[in-house]
């Protein structure tokens, strides 16, 4: 099992447990554990629907990709350890990881 | 004002080819789009990518895919009003509707058909809780008349091409121009980025790198900005102008207004003919939500063919349809 973390907007941090050698993005994921994540391109580093704050492991991280670099660059509310769930391939190096979501969903 | 058959509003691919499905029936369609240009996400955001799910296409660019639509439809003779939103959809007594774009264009049809995709991009707002006090009052998050900068203190805010772009071209028409950047360097044009810093060093502009902007204030309008470094010491500057320039997100925009059944940004439609709760206005593509919905452009065909079936009896309430096959009949323009 990899194991991670990922604190709300209310601020309350769960553990979320994923198969290891699943196919996915953290956004799949995220998305799956009904967090409430628009993820509205689907996946494509372009809305930032997605965007997180690594709060624990981010150095621990897959690279960047360069389209995530760029739009993270243009995101008002980033941080230096901002990254696009969409963008993080879910592998044993997410393991101890603590995700805080960033963008809000508006209904 | 324009007359048609069926406003679509959104010109990306789904959009394009309900061109296509209602000209085979003989209704003429008028495409809306926020974006300057057709395609859509095709063209705005990957034109250079390969697709690999359109049927009959092994694989295919983004761009290419949207010229083929463009060519496929073209024999209908479609009307297109590009760089403008759809504001306001009314409902007239007779049963049509008016539409109304952000640059006051009018438009009568019978039947609307909404191929938004992502709905329409927007400006991304910097948090600040106050801001939206200010938008119009000294805020703007785009240019457009630059004569209203001259003699002024702007502030602009954002590390991409349009921050830099920006500040070069009002750094020599407005009195002071201030550039704020959360980063130590800019992921912009490097040509853009050197000028920027050429101009900094000659002092035509102010050059705040690793700084955010904290608060805003002002009595009735846009005063001052706090703007807040690395080192967390807050500097308050006086400015007329702030223009944030964080990029565009997709958001559903003016839609929402309109009375339709939504479920979380997406357009609620029945499985028979993609209609709304409205009478006469169609959701087709990934705008659209049902049981099973699945955001991919061949569905988004399908349902604007099967849409176009039932706007037939809106747009030709005396006649009745019978199916064609293209083999057996053709493509009959008109």
């Amino acid at each position: 099992m990899i194991s991670f973390e990922v604190e709300d907007l209310q601020g309350e941090v769960k553990t979320v447990e994923v198969p290891e050698g699943i196919s996915l993005s953290l956004m799949e994921v995220l998305k799956a554990s009904e967090y409430p994540i628009a993820a509205t391109c689907g996946g494509m580093a372009l809305c930032a629907t997605c965007h997180v704050e690594v709060v624990k492991g981010f150095d621990d991280l897959p690279a960047f990709t360069d389209p995530e670099l760029d739009m993270i660059d243009t995101l008002p509310n980033a941080t230096s350890e901002s990254r696009l769930a969409c963008q993080i391939h879910v592998s044993e190096k997410l393991n101890g990881a603590l995700f805080k979501l960033k963008e809000t969903v508006e209904e | 004002m324009i007359k048609t058959d069926i406003c679509i509003i959104g010109a990306g691919p789904v959009g394009l080819f309900a061109v296509f499905e209602a000209g085979l029936l003989k209704m003429r369609c008028h495409l809306v789009d926020s974006l300057p240009a057709i395609g859509g996400q095709l063209s705005e955001i990957y034109p250079k990518k390969p697709i690999y799910d359109i049927p009959g296409f092994p694989s295919i660019l983004a761009h290419e895919l949207v010229d083929n639509l463009k060519k496929q439809i073209d024999p209908f003779n479609p009307t297109f009003t590009l760089g403008e939103r759809v504001e306001g959809l009314r409902k007239l007594d007779d049963g049509s509707f008016e539409l109304t774009t952000s640059d006051k264009t009018i438009i009568h049809c019978k039947v609307v058909a909404i191929a938004a995709g992502l709905g329409c991009f927007e400006p991304r707002r910097p948090e600040l809780p106050n801001i939206i006090n200010y938008e119009g009052k000294g805020v703007s998050y785009m240019i457009k008349d630059p004569e209203t900068f001259r003699d002024k203190k702007i502030v602009i805010a954002g590390g991409g091409d349009s921050a830099l772009d920006w500040s070069i071209f009002l750094s020599d028409l407005a009195k002071e121009v201030t550039l704020v950047h959360r980063n130590e360097s800019f992921r912009g044009a490097p040509d853009s980025a050197e000028k920027v810093v050429e101009l900094a060093k000659e002092g035509k502009i102010n050059l705040l790198l690793s700084a955010n902007l904290t608060a805003i204030k002002g009595d009735g309008k846009l005063e001052a900005i706090t703007i807040t470094g690395k080192d967390k010491k807050a500097t308050e500057l006086e400015a007329d102008y702030l223009i944030p320039l964080f990029g565009l997100s997709p958001k559903l925009g003016p839609i929402a207004e309109w009375g339709l059944n939504l479920d979380k940004n997406a357009i609620e439609v029945n499985t028979f003919d993609y209609a709304t709760n409205i009478p006469g206005v169609f959701a087709i593509g990934d705008i659209n939500t049902y049981p099973g919905k699945l955001k991919l452009i061949l569905c988004g065909f399908h349902e604007a063919a099967l849409m176009a079936q039932s706007a037939f009896a809106f747009v030709y309430p005396n006649q009745k349809l019978s199916f064609k096959y293209t083999t057996v009949n053709g493509v009959n323009a008109f």
